[in-house]
């Protein structure tokens, strides 16, 4: 009976997370939803946001978060990945035992003291020494992006690494290869579903981080088509909906509007989640063939 | 109106509430004055919250505070919601803002005209050498579009006052969340400009002397040139309540606008308001 109990309650708590992106998802769309009806479609997808004007024109927006998303990660995935095959593989006992809790501490700053150190820092740095207009860009985010993004990389992927059983390493040696060709072909291949879910979850941070991007970004909404756009400002979907969110009559067309980025975010991360299963759900269903 | 609409609530100990909520620019003013006026009147609780102009006007009309803040006037269709509730918002104006332009102090730059600025903002000047500085690019700072500050400068500075003139900020300036990143970018770069209340402009910072015409006086902000209205960008600062004010709403406002409480305000680097203002 009292097992029947526990085994109850877990599943519940299982489902639940089922039950409450269900929830999330109904409540986006029925807040958001209206702003199709009130705003065109090609309003919706024009390049100038200034809502108080009636511009509700969100691609500045979608590509000011798509650009600084993908820098981060771009600088995020070689530190972080390799900082997770240093620590698991080369590193000795004793380095490993210091770098690990210290990376754990990174990823307990709060994103605003980044954002901090980001304007008072880094932007006036930027500035200085590559000469810009500004140090206030989507260059100053993506990098504060990348180190929020890299302890959650670390973590995951060394998790992964260390699942790799002792024997491929061994086999790998005894047939004569390299630590490092053992590292390039053998471990990091076999983890390489825990080191792509690393890099999914670093870019689903990225993509939902929104303190220390409002912070250091500017804000400006400028579609980012330009060579040099990484290094002008540039406006996120986060920072928009947490600067205007408070302000907005709730019901308005501005209201609205907001919902609905709050729904391509939504899309837009669920498109990450599902393509990072599909690809590890495709690679491990070929393994299983072969074996 | 019935008693029953208030938001006051007078429990056994006579101890009475006045919620008070609003405009930014106003919050520490506000805060200021309740504070005061809670020593001279122990038996008043006054709560201040900030949130910006809009977010005062909204809770004023779902009934949740007595006083809302405003950094700018009512507008129409916020007075058409209050009607639909059943009650007309009374305006009274509790202090007076010049809005500084502020650039680096190592920009030359020490006087534009309106115009001048009007054009730097629309984007139509985009290099500090145009208006008698060095050659450098302008960077435009200014607050979130929630701020009633910024729907002062839109009106005001960019579309220079005139109702047809549908200009808006040009799409590059930088929209910061808070009137301390424009202080503090400002501060350490020179090819930034920024605007804020006056109150909130630190010494770090160079305010510019603004003129109307080319040919014209050019006037640094201050509380004399507010009061003379010789500085052309200054602005009242209000508090509205529902109906007209009774018992101690209304004692709390005549108190804000009376000497005392007005000492409070150009302490604080506002400008008190003028007789029969």
């Amino acid at each position: 009976m009292r097992e029947k109990w526990i085994s109850r309650s877990i599943q519940i708590a299982g489902f639940s997370s089922i039950l409450f992106l269900l929830l999330i998802f109904i409540f986006l769309i029925r807040e958001g939803t209206p702003a199709l009806g009130e705003v065109s479609l090609k309003e919706i997808f024009n390049i100038r946001w200034y809502p108080i004007e009636k511009y509700f024109g969100t691609l500045p927006l979608i590509g000011g978060s798509l650009l600084v998303t993908i820098t981060s990660i771009l600088i995020a995935l070689p530190f972080g990945i390799g900082t997770a095959v240093y620590i698991a593989e080369i590193a000795p006992e004793g380095i490993k035992q210091v770098l690990k809790p210290l990376i754990e501490v990174i990823a307990g700053i709060p994103s605003v003291v980044l954002g901090f150190i980001g304007i008072l820092v880094l932007a006036p740095f930027l500035r200085k020494f590559l000469n810009l207009p500004t140090g206030l860009t989507a260059f100053a985010g993506s990098l504060l992006l990348a180190f929020i993004s890299i302890p959650t990389i670390v973590s995951i992927a060394e998790d992964a690494l260390y699942a790799v059983p002792q024997s491929y390493r061994e086999a790998a040696i005894a047939l004569g290869a390299s630590h490092w060709e053992t590292i390039w072909g053998i471990t990091l291949p076999a983890a390489r579903t825990g080191v792509l879910t690393a890099v999914m979850l670093g870019i689903g941070r990225s993509l939902g981080e929104t303190m220390a991007v409002m912070m250091v970004t500017g804000n400006a909404p400028v579609l980012p088509i330009k060579w040099n756009s990484w290094f002008l400002p540039v406006r996120t979907m986060t920072a928009t909906i947490a600067s205007e969110m408070g302000e907005v009559a709730s019901g308005s067309v501005h209201y609205h509007v907001l919902f609905f980025i709050g729904i391509i975010l939504f899309i837009l991360s669920l498109i990450i989640n599902v393509t990072a299963s599909w690809v590890t759900f495709k690679k491990r269903s070929r393994e299983q063939a072969v074996s | 109106m019935t008693q029953n609409d208030s938001a006051i609530s007078e429990n056994p100990s006579n101890r009475a509430y006045i919620q008070n909520k609003g405009s930014d620019t106003l919050v520490n003013l506000a805060l200021a004055w309740a504070e005061e006026y809670q020593k001279i009147h122990p038996e008043v609780q006054i709560s201040v919250t900030g949130g910006g102009s809009g977010t005062g006007f909204t809770a004023l009309i779902n009934g949740t505070v007595d006083i809302a803040n405003a950094s700018r006037q009512i507008k129409p269709e916020e007075i058409e919601q209050a009607k639909a509730k059943g009650f007309e918002p009374v305006e009274f104006i509790v202090a007076n803002d010049a809005i500084a332009v502020i650039v680096n102090p190592d920009n030359p730059v020490s006087k534009l005209t309106l115009e001048q600025v009007s054009k730097i903002y629309r984007g139509e000047i985009n290099n500090w050498k145009e208006v008698g500085g060095e050659d450098r690019p302008i960077v435009r700072l200014s607050r979130e579009t929630n701020s009633g500050t910024h729907v002062y400068f839109l009106e005001e500075v960019i579309r220079l006052g005139s109702k047809e003139d549908k200009s808006i900020f040009s799409a590059d300036t930088l929209l910061l969340p808070s009137s301390e990143g424009i202080i503090a970018e400002v501060r350490d770069n020179p090819n930034a400009i920024g605007y804020d209340g006056l109150g909130y402009v630190t010494p770090e910072v160079k305010t510019i002397a603004l003129s109307k015409e080319i040919l014209g006086e050019y006037i640094m902000p201050s509380v004399d040139s507010v009061r003379d209205k010789t500085y052309p960008i200054s602005r009242s600062l209000y508090v509205y309540t529902r109906n007209q004010p009774t018992g101690i709403i209304k004692d709390y406002i005549d108190w804000i606008r009376s000497k005392d409480a007005q000492a409070l305000t150009s302490q604080l680097g506002f400008v008190p308001i003028a007789e029969g203002q």
